[in-house]
């Protein structure tokens, strides 16, 4: 178990960086268990480990679904896990409107595999303390989250 | 209740991992969008869905769900079934519809 109180809380205690492919639906979720690993090493709390799995496996599949590639980073410290996923893509013109629950952009066959669903980035929004999104139309889309750690978060409130 | 029991109620086909059925499921999930199940379903619900791709694995195991019922027929892919063997996540079908499915387990954990 993480013992915050002799760390200096902003000292980095684990990176890692996962690659991500566009359209290869057959490793999505893998980004997402890796990290998951990661964290359960950690000693972290299930809740917590349960909400960065989530905001990972939305982000690794926007990239999937509609980038050519890109990264997730992610840094641990005690005071929180930050999760960078940055990509390559096309994109997005409208943010207001792409974190409007229940709009998509997907194709009619990635919505028959369930995807796009129009919940992506509202799960993420919700799932995470802190929510950042930047996009450059033709150069791509950066998240950032940030999910705090167990006690710290009411320390910091 | 056991997945082995829910299985044998329900006369399940067990397509994986049928040393892992001795798992607990307290209460289930339904659906077919799988931001629903990362976002809704919770550790060690059975899921319930007609979706047969790949990605349901690793939804499970990401959630931690106790297993996945296929209903109406459905059959998982080959790549599918791969993934869960390595994932352990154990798959069933069954010809019942979800509504069915999701009825009798209703009734069996409440």
């Amino acid at each position: 178990m993480l013992n915050t109180n002799s760390i200096p809380l902003d000292k980095l205690i684990v990176e890692g960086i996962f690659p991500l492919v566009g359209g290869n639906f057959a490793k999505a979720g893998e980004a997402s268990i890796h990290l998951k690993q990661k964290l359960t090493e950690l000693g972290l709390n299930e809740d917590i480990v349960r909400r960065a799995a989530i905001v990972t496996f939305e982000a690794e599949m926007n990239v999937i679904i509609y980038a050519v590639a890109g990264w997730l980073h992610y840094y641990v410290t005690p005071r929180q896990i930050k999760i960078i996923v940055q990509d390559m893509g096309h994109g997005i013109e409208n943010i207001e409107l792409a974190l409007q629950e229940g709009y998509s952009t997907a194709p009619p066959w990635v919505k028959e595999m369930g995807w796009g669903s129009g919940m992506g980035l509202p799960n993420m929004k919700r799932t995470s303390d802190e929510f950042k999104i930047d996009s450059v139309v033709g150069e791509g889309t950066t998240v950032e989250m940030i999910i705090y750690l167990n006690n710290v978060k009411a320390q910091n409130k | 209740m056991k997945l082995a029991d829910l299985v044998k109620e329900l006369s399940l086909e067990v397509k994986t991992c049928k040393d892992g059925l001795q798992r607990d499921v307290d209460s289930g999930y339904v659906s077919d969008l799988l931001s629903d199940v990362l976002a809704n379903s919770a550790k060690d619900n059975i899921w319930i869905t007609l979706q047969t791709h790949i990605n349901i694995v690793a939804v499970a195991s990401v959630k931690g769900l106790a297993g996945i019922i296929i209903v109406a027929s459905r059959q998982p892919q080959e790549d599918t079934l791969k993934k869960a063997k390595v994932e352990k996540i154990p798959i069933m079908t069954t010809t019942k519809s979800a509504f069915e499915v999701a009825g009798k387990i209703y009734q069996l954990l409440k």
